[in-house]
């Protein structure tokens, strides 16, 4: 007999699957940092010396920076766009009656489903047909449509946390509908609204397919990192600027997962 | 309006969702300064008055005025009302203090005004110091109190409670229904309170509205609704009572003479029109009018014979169970809890004598 409650008991299976499917998870993503700092314009074992003459050569990188910047404007416009669409929809379907409201969600989470690559192509053709040149606005157009889906999930959940007598309320103080949108809804789904954005950002900072049909003269980063590796001489240098985004991103994931979160049990406690 | 004391009326009132009917041409009208409930059980269509009143639903037919003002085109942040809401909806991203004032916005008033009627409201539902709380900081019974000063800084001329004590324990509830009481006399506001607990509304209320399926059944002052319930339905609403059916035999000079299952034949003064030579109606008595006793009275009224079956315990008094022969349920009978403990123990099974006063009865109709 041991004192140790069943549950607490150690399970040596259990660690070992743990160890291996972390391992299995990351270990691929860390050769990026690993050779990022590697003094050998190879990728290669073993390792040859401790370098930042990488990270010294991507800053130094003009075209580097035109990219990060268009994928950053293109980020921004996009997943402010898609929020602000989401949140329409988010209000809309949580506060009043729609009739047909399920299936006009089903529509629209649709794309999510949807694999990229037919949705690019459906893209191009209709872009094309419609006689607009391929630009960064395609491109930004693409990826609201992508990541719509993703900001109403999110905020729909928001809206569903958060009790409509507040809103209510409100108004029945004397607050007029935009008023009660700006001194209580914001306010409320805030938390919601800066997790849809940092979701949708970074949805559209990874996408390559629609960048690659959509796109223009003009790179966003991925089809620019893309472009580098046809040369090897400039690898190295793509490894570095991967190793920033990986962390960059991770940041950023997590602190839109904690954002869906906070505040929600704020909301919801009641009496 | 007929009525020139009228401040708020229910103009034949309806309200449809698709095919449920939650209020069914409903009418009534509320005095000014008035402490109002609408009493009913849940469904009752009660809550959905209260927000027609505070303009967060339209009436499917029908009209509300306030203060002699049609309702149906002003939205809620125009008309004179406020409301404390069930959950009492306090703003959690805000401080008391800014959920206090948040209406005084629309109102325009200078920012020193502002402070001074907040601190005011604080002193008002003694809450003082509690300005830079939050709402997560608050008790049940705090959230309740900042709720109320939210809504009387506005000086509405109608204050809407929906079920405001609802979420309160026993002894809070029984302490804020006399703050409430308290606050509505100071302030002179008519307030219109939601309640399915008749006793909260018995205490509180200058009238009632007692409410089932969408309509009233009965609108009076809490004695009225006591002492002449008009149907059987008010009747076991609001307290406890015994039915016995009765056949009329005759009625002459305002007096009946009934032919009861259980309590024999019985003449009784009855002026309503439902009792008339032939009718099938119903006699209601409250359990504290029965008087028990061992032997049979000797002062002349009215009495029958029972068996006592169970007793209930309830602290203060005992109902007493007593069947009758003839009737369908033993009937109730309140006694001063002395009087199960004392001299003499009445027990299961034993006979007793059961009467009662002339006045006691209240003849209802058979429905």
């Amino acid at each position: 007999m041991t004192d140790v409650a069943y549950i607490d008991r150690p399970n040596r299976p259990l660690y070992v699957y743990a160890i291996f499917y972390l391992a299995f998870l990351y270990i691929p993503v860390m050769f990026l940092p690993l050779f990022s700092f590697n003094d050998n314009i190879y990728i290669t074992f073993p390792l040859k010396g401790f370098t930042i003459q990488w990270y010294v050569a991507m800053f130094k990188d003009q075209p580097m920076w035109a990219a990060l910047n268009n994928s950053l404007r293109v980020g921004c416009v996009s997943s402010a766009i898609a929020t602000l669409l989401g949140l329409f929809v988010a209000k809309a379907v949580t506060r009043y009656r729609i009739p047909g409201v399920k299936p006009i969600i089903f529509v629209i989470m649709l794309p999510m489903v949807v694999p990229l690559i037919i949705m690019g192509v459906a893209l191009l053709i209709l872009v094309t047909r419609l006689g607009f040149n391929l630009s960064l606005y395609t491109i930004t157009m693409a990826h609201v449509l992508i990541s719509v889906p993703f900001a109403m999930a999110t905020l729909i959940s928001r809206f569903e946390g958060f009790d409509p007598s507040m809103e209510e309320a409100s108004s029945d103080l004397g607050a007029g509908p935009w008023s009660t949108f700006w001194r209580v809804t914001l306010p409320m789904v805030a938390p919601g609204v800066l997790a849809s954005f940092l979701l949708c950002f970074t949805i559209s900072f990874d996408d390559f397919i629609m960048a690659f049909f959509l796109g223009g003269t003009d790179p966003t980063l991925p089809i620019f990192i893309w472009g580098q590796l046809r040369f090897p001489f400039r690898l190295p240098g793509v490894l570095a600027l991967g190793s920033l985004i990986l962390i960059i991103s991770f940041v950023v994931v997590f602190i839109s997962l904690w954002l869906r979160r906070w505040g929600v049990e704020d909301t919801q406690s009641g009496i | 309006m007929t009525n020139n004391d009228a401040f708020v009326s229910l103009a034949d009132v309806s309200k449809h969702f698709g095919s449920v009917v939650a209020v069914d041409h409903l009418s009534f009208t509320i005095n000014s300064g008035e402490f109002f409930s609408l009493l009913g059980p849940s469904g009752c269509g009660k809550t959905t008055v209260l927000r027609m009143l505070g303009g967060f639903e339209s009436p499917t037919t029908g009209e509300v005025y306030i203060d002699g003002v049609p309702m149906s085109e002003v939205p809620p942040h125009h008309r004179p009302t406020n409301m404390v809401f069930q959950n009492y909806a306090i703003f959690p991203h805000l401080n008391v203090r800014a959920n206090i004032a948040y209406g005084l916005r629309y109102d325009k008033i200078e920012k020193a005004e502002v402070a001074r009627r907040v601190e005011e409201a604080l002193e008002m539902v003694k809450l003082p110091g509690f300005g830079k709380r939050r709402s997560n900081e608050l008790s049940g019974g705090q959230r309740q109190r900042v709720a109320l000063a939210r809504a009387l800084i506005k000086r509405p001329k109608v204050l809407l409670l929906d079920e405001p004590l609802g979420a309160l324990d026993k002894k809070l509830r029984e302490e804020m229904q006399l703050e409430l009481r308290a606050l509505q006399e100071s302030v002179g506001i008519t307030f219109i309170f939601v309640t399915h607990d008749q006793e909260e509304a018995l205490t509180l209320s200058s009238r009632i509205a007692v409410m089932a399926r969408g309509k009233a059944l009965q609108v009076a002052s809490p004695k009225d609704l006591y002492n002449h319930p008009v149907s059987v339905e008010v009747a076991d609403f609001i307290g406890q009572m015994n039915f016995v059916k009765a056949q009329v035999m005759d009625v002459r000079n305002g007096e009946a003479l009934l032919d009861t299952a259980g309590l024999g034949k019985i003449t009784t003064s009855a002026s309503s029109d439902f009792v008339r030579k032939g009718a099938a109606i119903i006699v209601a008595i409250r359990p504290e009018k029965l008087l028990l006793s061992a032997e049979r009275g000797s002062d002349g009224r009215a009495s029958v014979q029972g068996t006592i079956k169970t007793s209930t315990y309830l602290g203060d008094r005992n109902h007493i169970y007593v069947s009758v022969d003839g009737c369908e349920k033993p009937l109730a009978v309140a006694t001063p809890e002395a009087q199960a403990s004392g001299e003499k123990p009445l027990d299961r099974e034993s006979t007793v004598w059961l009467s009662w006063a002339d006045n006691a009865l209240i003849l209802l109709p058979h429905d």
